[in-house]
């Protein structure tokens, strides 16, 4: 089979694959379940733009869930106060599927947009700083950006922002294959951009920054270009959860949020996209399969964040990857090769 | 004006309660140069340390001075306990290793107070008992000064005072500014630095305990996620008195309080939370040294 | 590459795991009860409510008040044959953790209706939920009027806000004879926001002046930023339309300050815990609300004695309420004749003369319930009844 034939073949094994999960699971799961597998794809988003920085430049940010809450809010109010029309009239001529699909990114987008601005206008000041003071300046930020939101009447402030019918249309969107394709996507995208030979500039910052200047890597663009990046899909991840959950409240985004989506980055291994999303679903899915462990979400998380960093620091993968290449090998008993 | 004075006389009643947090994290980081997130945590174990005690040993019902003292004691030294375990049990294990991991390992240890707190004690507000009953004392003109605020401001000044003559005449503060400068060289001058630096932690989670008790009288609800914001707010103070140095943590506790609450007062009390990261990111960017803090050069 | 030491890293993992068994103490779950009425299979009833947090009184004593209704109910044999089951989810007082519990109780137990919440903001959380779902929610305190303007599914059976804000505009002005207040309210609150809007409206209609107008936070510790200023204002009563926690601290420290005039209030200070946190510093403070445990009402009082007798404590107005809800959509369960979502509804929006505990209710059109108000004064360390004021 030829390179091309192969890649459109994977593509539409994809595209059946999502639709079947679209169409199939809604009959299958209860609307409680289809809501934490929406909210398991998200985390999944989250947690691999933020190891794009973390793990991949080795710039810490613990800021994250303030870039999710500009793309949320911003995606939210573009829906509620600009473009519910617009979807109105593709509903109009399209069926609604279709007009929603068509519809459907461009919140995502712009919400993308505008958190990868917020990230560009952190990152340029932060990366000044390095380790733990650009950690907490990230905080600092991500707090900055909530209470800002926090007092933004148009967009609900302390009392939250709620996404029901406007112009007559229902501008919820909690298509599980819609949420997947994007998700799926964008984690791809992220891949390709790491592991491409431009991607090594990422990775060249952060085991030496000092010597990867030297070496003529203009460090700066590097690590702001990962900022205003994984800030984008930060961003799409946000706006995603707006328009999936219907509501949101700043509270969703509060450092507590950066602090989980952290430990999935850690835990996962700071240096594997797929330790994170493994991560990210594994601790996602868990408190809400498991009831009653919902108190003990965070005594866990955080037990795990001490143990990982004691006993095995490297996390689930450090940073390796989870491939079926990998999994071939390790199934076939065979020692991988070096 | 005799509002304004007002004003500043709630912030530096305010401020007082940072500053004692800020010089835990001003010490602890002059010795390891960490930043222990999980100060703020040692903090809100304080005030709840001290909301038991006082109930357990019936100061609850009957308040006195010398029940506050008591209270105050054993909250200090409980907290000074847990101070030292966290250190030895978290961070005196990653000592060698990368920086970022005692900082995610800090982290961690917060999450794990916070949310352990609120299994322990449960999520729900305790009220402080008034260990003191507040009466106006001061009213001159217009100004009002509670004896609790007086009892909080003098309280702070006497522990910074008997901090700051520990640090520079017992030999133990000596040691801890040999560790700060240079951690190898003190241990080969026979500096017991493992040593030092728990007492160091111990010392800063003892002031916190105080913090935390000062609170639980002037501002008397205490939960378990009482300590997230206020640490992290002092830190920030730390930040810009000039982290390592103990006058500019006070100095920076007192300021950082008296902005607080000018703002509140003349722009608005939702913006309070916002000011404090708006002056570290400033004091980052423009003199990332504080204060009175000495600068440091990165060397390749 | 971690020089940690294999003894360093034992003793690590060994007090984690300590820790680890220290925290299985303190573990809470929810709860349902199940009735006693015959072996038919229970009908849900979904309950919204803050069991723990800031505001942990309101969602106990409403959930209390509910749980004593449906165990008389069931005794009694039920509704449609069937005992009730109340099951209740916890949103520790926060904001869209109320919409979270909605959705558990709507998805995962399916319930007939949702019953809840008693804070505004959260029921505005919880009702887009319910009226997507086409449940019935019925909240039994929540007077912002926002809240049944959800949807034609959404019901309240207390009154509303535009009624409390003059109730308590008129009290200044024709009993404490105010022609100047100060305003703090709770911006995070849609509770507060209202009804100080509505407060203002009224009191500038009837010629009194706003002379401070001040905010703060729910979780907000510190008010002595904003009590200065209202200070300085010199107005004859403030009026405080938050929630009963910050009312507490509120009220020390202005005591603290040297301010000396009365507070006033709305139904978020009904609490024990006024008492309890204020202590002294609320003395000689009024506040509306929906019903007084000491009023002389034959069918009042049984109620507080069987309260009593069950939970030990004198029931607040949130229990009485919950009491009565509960009442409610067991009287329209019966009418309906059936679960379904629209029968339900109908009957509901059909109520008219339930005698409950906190008055006579009957839903208007706008899913509203007309009630009267009383107003209450602090008065030795108690809550003591000093005006009845009727439905306008």
């Amino acid at each position: 089979m030829t390179r091309g034939a192969r890649t459109a073949a994977v593509l539409i094994a994809a595209f059946l694959l999502l639709v079947l999960a679209d169409q199939g699971l809604p009959r299958v799961l209860n609307s409680y379940y289809l809501t934490i597998l929406a909210r398991i794809a998200i985390a999944v988003l989250a947690a691999v733009s933020l190891q794009l920085v973390n793990g991949f430049t080795g710039q810490f940010s613990i800021g994250h869930a303030g870039f999710m809450a500009v793309g949320a809010y911003t995606g939210a109010a573009l829906s509620v106060y600009g473009s519910a029309p617009l979807l109105a009239d593709l509903q109009a001529w399209f069926p609604a599927s279709v007009a929603r699909a068509l519809y459907f990114p461009i919140p995502l987008v712009v919400g993308g947009l505008a958190a990868s601005l917020a990230g560009l206008l952190v990152g340029i000041p932060a990366l000044r700083l390095r380790g733990d003071y650009l950690a907490i300046a990230t905080l600092g930020f991500g707090e900055i950006i909530r209470i800002a939101i926090l007092n933004i009447d148009a967009v609900g402030g302390a009392r939250g922002f709620s996404l029901t019918e406007q112009a007559g249309v229902d501008l919820r969107y909690e298509s599980l294959g819609a949420i997947g394709a994007v998700v799926a996507i964008s984690v791809a995208l992220i891949a390709r951009l790491v592991y491409s030979a431009g991607g090594l500039a990422f990775r060249a910052v952060r085991d030496d920054e000092t010597a990867a200047e030297a070496m003529g890597i203009a460090t700066t663009r590097v690590k702001v270009e990962a900022f205003a990046i994984a800030s984008f899909f930060a961003g799409v991840a946000g706006a995603l959860f707006a328009h999936a959950e219907g509501y949101v409240h700043t509270n969703s985004f509060s450092f507590v949020r950066s602090f989980e989506i952290m430990a999935f980055v850690v835990l996962g291994g700071m240096g594997s996209l797929t330790g994170a999303a493994v991560a990210a679903a594994v601790l996602t899915a868990a408190p809400e399969l498991l009831r009653g462990l919902g108190e003990w979400r965070m005594v866990l998380y955080s037990m795990l964040i001490i143990l990982t960093m004691l006993v095995r620091p490297q996390g689930l993968l450090g940073t390796r990857e989870l491939s079926l290449g990998f999994l071939s090998r390790r199934l076939a008993a065979r020692p991988p090769e070096t | 004006m005799e509002q304004f004075l007002q004003q500043l006389l709630n912030g530096i009643a305010w401020g007082s309660i940072y500053a004692l947090i800020a010089l835990g994290y001003t010490m602890v980081y002059g010795v390891l140069k960490l930043i222990n997130f999980a100060h703020g945590e040692v903090y809100m174990v304080g005030a709840m340390t001290g909301y038991y005690a006082a109930h357990a040993l019936g100061f609850a019902v009957e308040p006195s001075f010398a029940g506050l003292f008591v209270v105050l004691v054993l909250s200090m030294a409980a907290c000074a306990a847990l101070g030292a375990t966290i250190e030895r049990v978290a961070y005196r294990p990653l000592r060698s290793a990368p920086r970022l991991a005692s900082l995610i390992t800090a982290i961690g240890i917060s999450l794990l107070l916070q949310n352990g707190g609120q299994l322990l004690f449960g999520a729900d507000p305790k009220f402080f008992p008034s260990l003191v009953a507040p009466r106006e004392v001061v009213r001159a003109g217009g100004l009002a000064v509670s004896n609790i605020q007086l009892f909080v401001f003098g309280t702070t000044m006497a522990l910074m005072v008997g901090l700051q003559l520990v640090v520079t005449r017992t030999r133990f503060g000596r040691a801890m500014r040999a560790v700060s400068v240079d951690a190898p060289a003190a241990a080969l001058m026979g500096v017991p630095v493992d040593r030092v630096i728990s007492g160091t932690f111990m010392l800063g989670s003892a002031l916190a305990a105080a913090a935390g008790i000062l609170v639980g009288l002037s501002n008397p609800k205490i939960d378990p996620l009482m300590g997230l914001l206020p640490g992290l707010k002092a830190f920030v103070a730390a930040v810009l008195g000039g982290i390592g140095s103990i006058p500019g943590a006070m100095v920076g506790g007192l300021l950082l309080g008296v902005v607080e609450t000018l703002i509140s007062a003349y722009v608005s009390s939702t913006y309070r939370d916002a000011i404090a990261f708006v002056i570290l990111i400033a004091i980052l960017l423009y003199r990332p040294t504080g204060l009175f803090g000495t600068g440091q050069v990165e060397k390749v | 590459m971690f020089s940690s030491s294999q003894g360093s890293r034992t003793l690590a993992a060994g007090v984690l795991v300590l820790l680890g068994a220290l925290f299985a103490c303190g573990q809470g779950s929810d709860e349902g009860t199940a009735g006693g009425a015959g072996s038919a299979s229970p009908i849900p009833i979904g309950h919204v409510a803050s069991l723990t947090g800031d505001t942990a009184t309101f969602g106990q004593s409403t959930d209390r008040g509910m749980r004593m209704a449906i165990e008389e109910i069931n005794a009694s044999g039920g509704a449609l044959g069937r005992p009730l089951e109340l099951l209740s989810e916890d949103d520790r007082s926060v904001t869209e953790e109320a919409r979270t519990a909605a959705l558990k109780l709507l998805q995962r137990d399916e319930v007939v209706a949702l019953l809840g919440e008693i804070a505004s903001s959260r029921s505005l959380a919880a009702a887009p939920e319910a009226q997507r779902a086409k449940v019935p929610m019925i909240s039994p305190g929540s007077t912002n009027p926002k809240v049944t303007e959800v949807g034609d599914y959404i019901f309240r059976a207390c009154f509303i806000d535009p009624f409390q804000g003059t109730v308590m505009a008129r009290f200044a002005t024709e009993e404490l004879k105010a022609k100047k207040v100060a305003i703090l309210f709770d911006f995070k609150q849609d509770y507060s926001v209202g009804l100080a809007d509505f407060f203002r409206k009224t009191f500038t209609e009837i010629g009194g002046e706003i002379v401070a107008d001040e905010r703060y936070t729910s979780g907000d510790i510190e008010f002595r930023a904003q009590l200065t200023t209202i200070r300085a204002a010199k107005p004859d009563a403030i009026f405080v339309p938050g929630y009963y926690t910050e009312l507490g601290l509120i009220a020390k420290q202005a005591r603290e300050l040297g301010i000396e005039v009365p507070l006033l209030g709305g139904d978020g200070w009904d609490s024990e815990k006024t008492l309890e946190i204020g202590g002294s510093a609320v003395e000689g403070y009024y506040f509306s609300t929906h019903y007084a445990a000491d009023s002389d009402s034959p069918k009042v009082q049984a109620f507080v004695e069987r309260y009593k007798e069950k939970y030990g404590a004198t029931p607040d107005a949130m229990a009485a309420l919950g009491y009565d809800t509960a009442g409610i959509l067991a009287d329209a369960l019966t009418r309906a004749g059936d679960t379904s979502g629209p029968k339900l509804r109908d009957a509901i929006a059909a109520t008219q003369g339930y005698e409950g505990v906190t008055g006579r209710i009957s839903i208007d059109p706008a899913r509203n319930a007309r009630k009267d108000a009383v107003v209450l004064k602090i008065e030795g360390g108690k809550f003591k009844f000093y005006r009845s004021v009727p439905a306008s």
